[in-house]
């Protein structure tokens, strides 16, 4: 049997590129999205923000959502060394999602919306969608053979499939007229589902993430222990449970916010964690600190602690009431979707695609380059939304605000640091990013010759 | 090292109570009783059919280029609400709405509006860190 971590472009390899490719697109959406908040006439006629920002979210979800799908099936390959039980759907499944992606892609280009923040789309695109990821739970649960004394990675990946589903169906319970025709309960139900849905794409990523890292450290006992599970029925507690923290202001049931104030309080045992591995941590980082993949573990680790730090305080109600609408919710998010999922992502990338072609040792000078301006640059960026979000957060509870013009006016220099932060980011992941894409491709153009 | 049955068991009690939760939450809609008219249902339409949301916020959720519009009707009226919309401003185009487009959108306004206050300085905050409005 060929090892299937090798030179050829399987399908699993063909998810991590294309999601690596919507990461490269995304970028320039961000900055041209950026660029905006510095110049608002730019392109406002036809190419205007309401265009610019689905497209950069978008892209960004969907690399996270391939990227994710990549992994989790190249791990679970791995892992019962053998291949996925239908790899048939799963090529399905990847053709029902490029087409549905471009698809969505275009409609935004020329306007055609419908949707929701997130998923902007007209509804009638997420239903190849929800049948894309139906097949890859068949798929998934085919491939697993037996569900016992399974690691606790398995049982991240399976809660995720299902959640995800789950929470992208939910998403769309506005279209009928009981939810949507009232405000309160449609938006109290639409971050329910938002809340939960970044929980589920977090387990795919953090299950694959902790098989990547006993792969790295050879240590296979760590999935098993009762730390691990711990750690993962906390975050379970939290995915289903704390979504209410994004509706602290809205006028819906007390109960709601109560429930969610109190479970995201337990995201503090994750967070002393993090500080009482702190020390191992650092002795692990200087033995594997080599290997690309290893490397971008590290670096999300600090953003796990970052944005762990900034998610605790904004789920207090007292804070978020100061932090809500404003700038420093931005930076979650970005903290969240690039340092954490993307650099895991991008570490899961390294482990999977290193060796395809050319190897990647080739260009370890650049990566270098790209890892460090990417990370210190995300820093910048991620500091000049909190001070913009201050600001904004004066602004609001001032008791005779100026007029909003005014307020992003004096916000203006924040968003300056922010759009020269975010170009260099961006530089960052192209330099990252390249050497990845280009022998991904140079592999196809192999396999197309000798075919 | 955990059990199966044990790992089993605490998963099928926080999966069954977070099904629970969902069914009484959907069974105890609508959360807030207010009129709704059909201008109001298709000013939602345009609402989401220009993609409003990716500048503006609703009770401060959505965009952050534009202000919050939650209590935009009350504060500044429908004319200046039609101004707005049919002239754009040097951030946001003139997106061309119709009459009757203008019209929907500005009753949807009038009804996030009559939902609730969105501001941050009418909340009360308790030494528990719980907010009150």
């Amino acid at each position: 049997m060929e090892p299937l971590n090798n030179k050829q472009l399987s399908t699993p390899k063909l998810y991590l590129l294309t999601g690596l490719i919507l990461l490269a697109v995304g970028l320039l959406f961000g900055i041209s999205g950026a660029i905006q908040y510095l110049v608002p006439d730019y392109l406002k006629e036809h190419f205007s923000f309401e265009k610019i920002r689905p497209l950069h979210v978008t892209s960004i979800l969907f690399w996270i959502i391939l990227g994710s799908t990549g992994g989790v099936v190249s791990y679970l390959q791995q892992y019962n060394n053998q291949k996925i039980k239908y790899p048939f759907l799963l090529k399905i499944q990847y053709l029902i999602f490029s087409i549905t992606i471009l698809t969505i892609l275009i409609a935004y280009i020329f306007g055609f919306f419908g949707g929701r923040e997130y998923w902007e789309f007209p509804p009638i695109l997420a239903l190849p969608i929800a049948i894309g990821w139906i097949l890859f739970i068949i798929n998934f649960i085919s491939s697993v053979n037996s569900f016992r004394n399974q690691p606790v990675y398995i049982w991240m990946w399976m809660t995720g499939l299902v959640f995800f589903l789950f929470t992208f169906i939910e998403s769309y319970l506005w279209i009928f007229p009981y939810f949507k025709n009232n405000i309160i309960n449609d938006m109290t139900i639409q971050w329910k589902s938002a809340g939960s849905m970044v929980g589920a794409w977090n387990m795919l990523i953090y299950g694959s993430s902790i098989f990547l890292m006993e792969k790295i450290s050879s240590n296979k006992k760590h999935g098993h222990s009762i730390v691990a599970f711990a750690l993962y029925f906390t975050g379970l507690f939290n995915l289903l449970f704390n979504w209410g923290h994004h509706i602290y202001t809205l006028p819906t049931y007390q109960y709601i916010k109560h429930i969610s104030y109190a479970v995201s309080m337990t995201e503090i045992i994750l967070f002393s964690r993090i500080i009482w591995l702190w020390k191992d941590s650092v002795t692990t980082a200087k033995k594997h600190f080599h290997y690309a993949a290893y490397r971008f573990l590290l670096a999300a680790d600090l953003w796990i602690f970052l944005t762990l730090l900034l998610a605790i305080l904004m789920s207090i109600p007292a804070i978020n009431i100061y932090t809500h609408g404003t700038h420093i919710t931005v930076a979650h998010a970005m903290g969240s979707t690039i340092g954490i999922n993307s650099f895991l992502l991008l570490a899961i990338c390294f482990d999977i695609l290193h060796d395809t072609c050319i190897p990647i040792a080739v260009n370890i000078k650049w990566l270098n380059r790209g890892y460090w301006i990417t990370n210190i640059s995300l820093f910048i960026f991620w500091i000049s939304l909190i001070i913009a979000g201050i600001l904004k957060a004066k602004w609001q509870m001032s008791a005779s605000p100026e007029p909003f013009s005014v307020m992003m006016l004096q916000l203006r220099p924040f968003f300056g640091l922010f759009f020269i932060a975010g170009t260099i980011m961006s530089i960052g992941f192209y330099l990252i990013l390249y050497p990845l894409i280009k022998n991904q491709i140079v592999c196809y153009i192999n396999q197309s010759k000798i075919k | 090292m955990a059990s199966d049955l044990q790992k089993t068991t605490v998963a099928v009690i926080l999966i069954a109570s977070f099904l629970a939760y969902t069914c009484f939450l959907y069974m105890s809609l609508p959360i807030k009783s207010y009129a709704t008219s059909n201008a109001c249902i298709e000013g939602k339409k345009t609402w989401q059919n220009y993609n409003c949301a990716a500048c503006h916020q609703v009770y401060g959720l959505g965009g952050y280029l534009g202000p919050d519009l939650t209590n935009v009707y009350s504060k500044r009226g429908p004319q200046y609400i039609q101004a707005f919309i049919s002239n754009g401003t040097n951030v946001m185009p003139n997106f061309h709405l119709s009459n009757n487009e203008q019209e929907n959108l500005i009753a949807y306004f009038k009804n996030i509006d009559s939902s609730g206050k969105s501001d941050p300085k009418t909340f009360f905050v308790h030494n528990n860190g719980t907010i009150e409005q």
